[in-house]
């Protein structure tokens, strides 16, 4: 290893690792070894409780309906402002970041009063039997606003740079439109795609602050699996919700795992593409 | 921004297509963006200007601002330094376990906010590790404003060190080490040389750290045992008014946090216009 010439290395690493240290890995290790306290029967108990597995379940199916919606809505509008010219663009290229700097509590509020029954968009989806505040339907909204941009943000400078090129040798070669798009385009979009709805996806497995408004928290109905951790905490039953943190979390890690290695197929996939 | 779309080239149809793609995206960014956004300040008007300036100049309003500005005022500079430190040992130095580190520090942006407090709860609390201890000798942390900035920190500690790595990396240490071959001492390299390279992006870390230390909820209403006046940050304040069917109170304060954000977003934007390549490109900026 090359003599470092620059100095500071003892005190930016030992100040950032002890600050990662006490901030970070202390409080986290405290939510494991509570978790013990349980007991692994406790625990099969706590999590096979039928309140709690519908709440997991709708965390857990919410959250990945509403990626997958996100991948489909945010390739649609990253195309549109990266491809696309019209007045406008810039303005609402800024905008897509608004569920990033809007609160949560502001944003679940706002969801809340225009799908209520009488809100702006409530009043449209009534007549059509749509209920969507204080149902899933209403989980599923809030997570899909939170969500929404992260497949937009990651998918952009790929989208920009993604040879024109080889769209038209495609194209030249006899390609149809779709069977540009299908065979060429997402291929090489794929990892990228992965990636932005693997960011949504966590981010509304854990969501809570926008959804337990428009969500109306009816249990084994609407009730997400936050939810209930906070409810463990209010009635001080400090082990089933560390029990029940320490699980949402796995589960989360382990969504990320696979969706870390279905990238890396992807990959493969994309590379054959190209 | 370089290329133009093949608009004389262009048939009819795709033309259509194009144009019905564009609607299709403009339809979808107003009712789901534009319309909550609205939603908060009509709301927030419903009975007129005066009933708005009297629910935001309340005094449990008025306390729930000047609270999320101290703990904003706290959480972000503590985030600051480590930031920058984190990335000056992760970028001028190699180290067995970078990835690790780097993984930790990206860690908060992966744990649910409603987590986040929990883990407070479970060190801090009346049956945390250190509670019983803390209590014994008159500290409160958890259901006081100790708790409230703990969280904070911890909620936003990735941001500024996520913005600066990449920035860092890419730029890399050359000037420096000439700096340190001239004779400047540790300090004035990083003043005079570092940090005129790195500003723009501090600035944009620090507005995505503050903007999430203001509006943060989930985590903070763990710890924060909705004291009024004394623990409730201003999205605690929507929250505790709305379900008290206050609603004009609730989308007044609400308001002025949608202007935070609206703020933030038009000084992103402005510093991604005019500073870009100062900025780096970076990947979205998390919850």
């Amino acid at each position: 290893m090359r003599r470092q010439v620059l100095p500071g290395f003892g005190l930016s690493f030992g100040y950032a690792l002890t600050y990662l240290g006490l901030i970070v890995l202390l409080p986290l290790a405290a939510l494991a070894w509570k978790a013990t306290g349980i007991g692994f029967h406790g625990l099969i108990q706590l999590l096979s409780g039928p309140r709690t597995l519908a709440a997991l379940r709708l965390s857990l199916f919410g959250a990945l309906l509403a990626a997958s919606i996100n991948a489909v809505v945010g390739l649609l509008i990253g195309w549109v402002l990266v491809r696309y010219r019209f007045p406008g663009r810039r303005l609402f290229d800024a905008l897509v970041d608004l569920p990033f700097a809007l609160p949560t509590a502001v944003a679940g509020i706002a969801l809340t009063t225009l799908y209520a029954p009488n809100g702006w968009l409530g009043r449209w989806l009534e007549p059509l039997g749509i209920k969507v505040a204080y149902t899933p339907i209403g989980v599923l909204v809030a997570m899909v606003f939170v969500g929404f941009p992260f497949v937009v943000r990651t998918l952009q400078p790929v989208l920009a740079s993604l040879e024109r090129d080889v769209e038209e040798a495609a194209e030249s070669l006899g390609a149809r439109r779709h069977q540009t798009f299908f065979r060429v385009i997402l291929p090489m979009l794929a990892p990228t795609l992965l990636t932005g709805f693997a960011l949504a996806l966590a981010r509304a497995v854990g969501e809570y602050g926008s959804v337990i408004f428009i969500a109306g928290n009816i249990p084994m109905h609407s009730e997400i699996a936050p939810l209930l951790i906070v409810q463990k905490l209010e009635q001080f039953d400090t082990a089933g919700a560390a029990a029940l943190g320490v699980a949402l979390l796995l589960l989360s890690f382990l969504l990320l795992v696979v969706i870390a290695l279905l990238q890396r197929w992807s990959n493969r996939w994309a590379e054959r593409a190209a | 921004m370089s290329r133009h779309p093949r608009s004389r080239s262009m048939g009819w149809p795709r033309r259509i297509a194009h144009v019905a793609l564009i609607l299709l995206a403009l339809v979808f960014l107003v009712a789901f963006l534009l319309l909550p956004l609205a939603t908060v300040f009509v709301e927030a008007f419903r009975q007129g200007v005066a009933p708005y300036l009297q629910a935001i100049w309340q005094p449990e309003a008025r306390s729930a601002i000047r609270l999320t500005l101290l703990v904003a005022a706290i959480a972000v500079p503590l985030n600051v330094v480590f930031g920058v430190a984190a990335a000056w040992a992760m970028t001028r130095f190699e180290f067995r376990g970078k990835t690790l580190l780097g993984a930790f520090i990206d860690l908060p942006f992966s744990v649910s906010p409603v987590i986040s407090g929990l883990v407070y709860v479970l060190l801090f609390g009346a049956q945390g590790w250190f509670g019983p201890w803390m209590e014994g000798h008159g500290l409160k942390v958890i259901y006081a404003v100790p708790g409230l900035v703990l969280v904070t920190v911890f909620i936003t500690l990735p941001f500024v060190a996520r913005e600066l790595i990449p920035l860092m990396q890419s730029q890399g240490s050359e000037e420096e080490e000439a700096a340190r071959v001239l004779g400047a001492s540790g300090w004035q390299l990083f003043f005079r040389v570092t940090m005129p390279n790195i500003r723009w992006a501090l600035l944009y870390g620090v507005l995505l750290c503050n903007a999430r230390a203001m509006g943060e909820f989930g985590a903070v209403s763990v710890v924060s045992g909705h004291i009024r006046g004394l623990t409730t940050t201003m999205p605690l304040e929507v929250e505790m008014r709305y379900n008290e069917y206050d609603y004009v109170g609730a989308f007044a304060v609400a308001s002025l946090l949608a202007l935070l954000a609206l703020l933030t977003l038009a000084v992103k934007t402005l510093l991604e216009w005019r500073y870009g390549d100062e900025i780096a490109a970076h990947a979205p900026g998390g919850h």
